[in-house]
């Protein structure tokens, strides 16, 4: 194994050799750094490595301990202290976390050493990462195309063998979708299942983080981290954390799994149905009982969700108001100017545009119309769920109506790139959780492959039972083995970077 | 329909947020579309459901008033965009 190597290894992998004294903690981070250097500048995936800081941390890393050595790649929404933590956007341009989130906490006490703080859409609004105020992330599949969003920078990290795993946050999607258009796993655990204090607020009663990884068994590593309560987040859940990635191996002979009736009109690509049934076909050879579900109001998912989200960040956001942190406006003439400057001046149009819409439908007169009909919709569709759940073990589906898109294609309708997200918000609507995987290719008219994920939503604290499927279905199949052209020794990287244009 | 009735730049306002005219009238359209989908909503029957803010049942969480090391005032002013003697400085709120 030369160092150059090293960053192709997956968790698993690489804590072996950690363990075995084959490599050291040091080495292996600045076998990743040199690895970030060289195609990072075409990839985007980052937006700040502290070589220096980390090294201080894999100098005394232990190990043994269940993460121990092993460098973690963090969206730049997660705060962890003395780095950045910009949110994608120029209102926190300046600004340096003061303290660590629990996740990071969590992480660092087992070893694990957050490395990078990666690229994301403004405040983790959208779907392709573009909304960055940074930079924009290519998928490594194809540089011209996005990573997804809006956790797309570590989505890109882990597929381009710049991270060995990264952490996302997922309010209607944005570990899964990214995880799906890249072609690694990625999982949105059970709402309160990991703590969101430190994480930079979107939608309150949506958000959750999540891992994103090469392959199921290191999701589940990563899960029994970060999962657990936490006195600092009252939404957090008491119950036990089971050992995830001791209960991978069981067959899925048995299962029951769903199949949404209502999700055959939701406009999916051609080759993403194909893939998506040929999969499940997969999954009934393993054992499991395929079985067709209804849930009567998938068609009022996504304007749920955007009524809902938007009012959660409207509120969010006003915390940005230019006097504890983050930009402020040159030379106010009075307070309101202050205020309606410095906002104008650090949110970029997609965060003005939910601010706006969310303030509306809070606002007198439409309140009942929008937000609170939106709030009984989404215990219908809860109910919806309940039902089905008591039919079937997982509901099983695309992550995305489409594999990735070319950057720019879809910036100019913003309701055409929300639609794309049906399949994942009800995971977020409902508080359940689900895990997007590898199983297939699309292919864009020029030939080249673009990942297709397979989604599984399983029911509240149910996600062992989401990893046993997942872990089977990978094992069973090769698609977690294919490689990006743009990870280490992919047939992108001998040739020179194409042209982002 | 509701969405007629969308002032883009009253609710900015509202918001605290300036807009260009250009993004006024760029919002004012998109929004627009945004809504007439969200009015999808009106088609459903929600007579017999309650409001909940939460997905899960959620229960206030209580713990000792006690003090605790948190941050330093040196660390709490660190991201400050003006601050002086320990203190933010703010703009100027009373005439």
């Amino acid at each position: 194994m030369t160092a150059s190597s090293l960053p192709a290894l997956n968790v698993a992998e690489l804590q072996l050799l950690l363990r075995q004294r084959e490599v050291s903690a040091p080495e292996v981070l600045s076998a990743l750094h040199e690895r970030i250097a060289e195609i990072d500048p075409a990839m985007g995936a980052y937006l700040s490595v502290d070589l220096e800081g980390a090294l201080k941390l894999a100098e005394v890393a232990d190990v043994n301990l269940p993460l121990g050595g092993v460098p973690v790649a963090i969206k730049d929404n997660i705060n962890v202290a003395g780095q950045p933590c910009t949110c994608g956007s120029r209102i926190l341009r300046d600004y340096r976390s003061t303290y660590d989130a629990t996740v990071i906490r969590r992480l660092k006490d087992a070893g694990a050493i957050p490395f990078g703080k990666t690229n994301l859409d403004e405040f983790a609004m959208g779907s392709s990462t573009e909304n960055s105020s940074v930079r924009t992330t290519a998928n490594p599949w194809d540089l011209s195309r996005v990573a997804g969003g809006s956790s797309g920078g570590s989505a890109a990290a882990v597929a381009a063998d710049e991270a060995f795993a990264a952490l996302g946050s997922d309010t209607g999607g944005s570990v899964r979708q990214p995880a799906s258009l890249t072609g690694i796993v990625g999982l949105k655990p059970t709402y309160g299942r990991v703590s969101r204090f430190g994480v930079t607020a979107f939608a309150s009663s949506l958000d959750q983080v999540g891992p994103m990884t090469k392959n199921v068994r290191d999701a589940a590593l990563l899960l029994n981290v970060l999962a657990g309560s936490d006195a600092q987040d009252s939404t957090s859940l008491k119950e036990a954390v089971p050992d995830y990635a001791a209960l991978l191996g069981r067959d899925i002979r048995g299962l029951r799994l769903g199949v949404v009736k209502e999700h055959a009109g939701q406009g999916i690509d051609s080759e993403v149905k194909n893939v998506v049934a040929v999969a499940i076909d997969h999954l009934a050879s393993l054992g499991a009982e395929i079985v067709e579900v209804s849930l009567p109001h998938t068609d009022y998912t996504v304007a749920v969700y955007y009524v809902l989200a938007t009012a959660e960040a409207s509120a969010n956001l006003a915390r940005f108001d230019g006097v504890r942190y983050g930009h402020r406006a040159e030379r106010p003439q009075s307070l309101l100017d202050h205020y309606q400057r410095t906002r104008a001046e650090g949110f970029g149009p997609e965060v003005k545009r939910r601010i706006i819409l969310g303030t509306y439908v809070l606002s007198s007169g439409y309140y009942d119309a929008y937000y609170a009909r939106a709030l009984k919709i989404r215990e219908l569709i809860r109910r919806d769920f309940a039902r089905a759940f008591e039919q079937v073990d997982a509901v099983v589906s695309p992550t995305s109506p489409v594999p990735a898109w070319k950057m720019g294609g879809r910036q100019a309708d913003p309701l055409q790139m929300y639609l794309a997200d049906i399949f994942t918000i009800p995971a977020n609507l409902t508080g359940i959780c689900g895990i997007s995987l590898p199983c297939g290719f699309g292919h864009s008219a020029g030939g080249e492959r673009l990942p297709v994920g397979l989604h599984l939503l399983g029911k509240a604290l149910d996600e062992a039972r989401l990893l046993q499927i997942a872990y089977a279905y990978e094992q069973s199949t090769q698609w977690h083995q294919q490689r990006s052209s743009h990870s280490v020794g992919g047939v992108g990287e001998a040739a020179s970077f194409p042209s982002l244009t | 329909m509701a969405d007629q009735k969308l002032d883009v730049t009253y609710v900015a306002k509202l918001a605290r947020l300036k807009l260009t005219e250009e993004e006024a009238q760029l919002f004012q359209e998109q929004l627009g579309h945004i809504l007439q989908y969200a009015d999808k909503l009106r088609e459903v029957d929600v007579s017999e459901v309650e409001t909940a803010a939460h997905a899960v049942p959620m229960f206030d969480v209580f713990r000792e008033d006690e003090a605790r090391a948190w941050f330093t005032p040196e660390e709490a002013l660190s991201n400050a965009p003006r601050q002086a003697n320990g203190l933010f400085i703010v703009t100027k709120v009373v005439e």
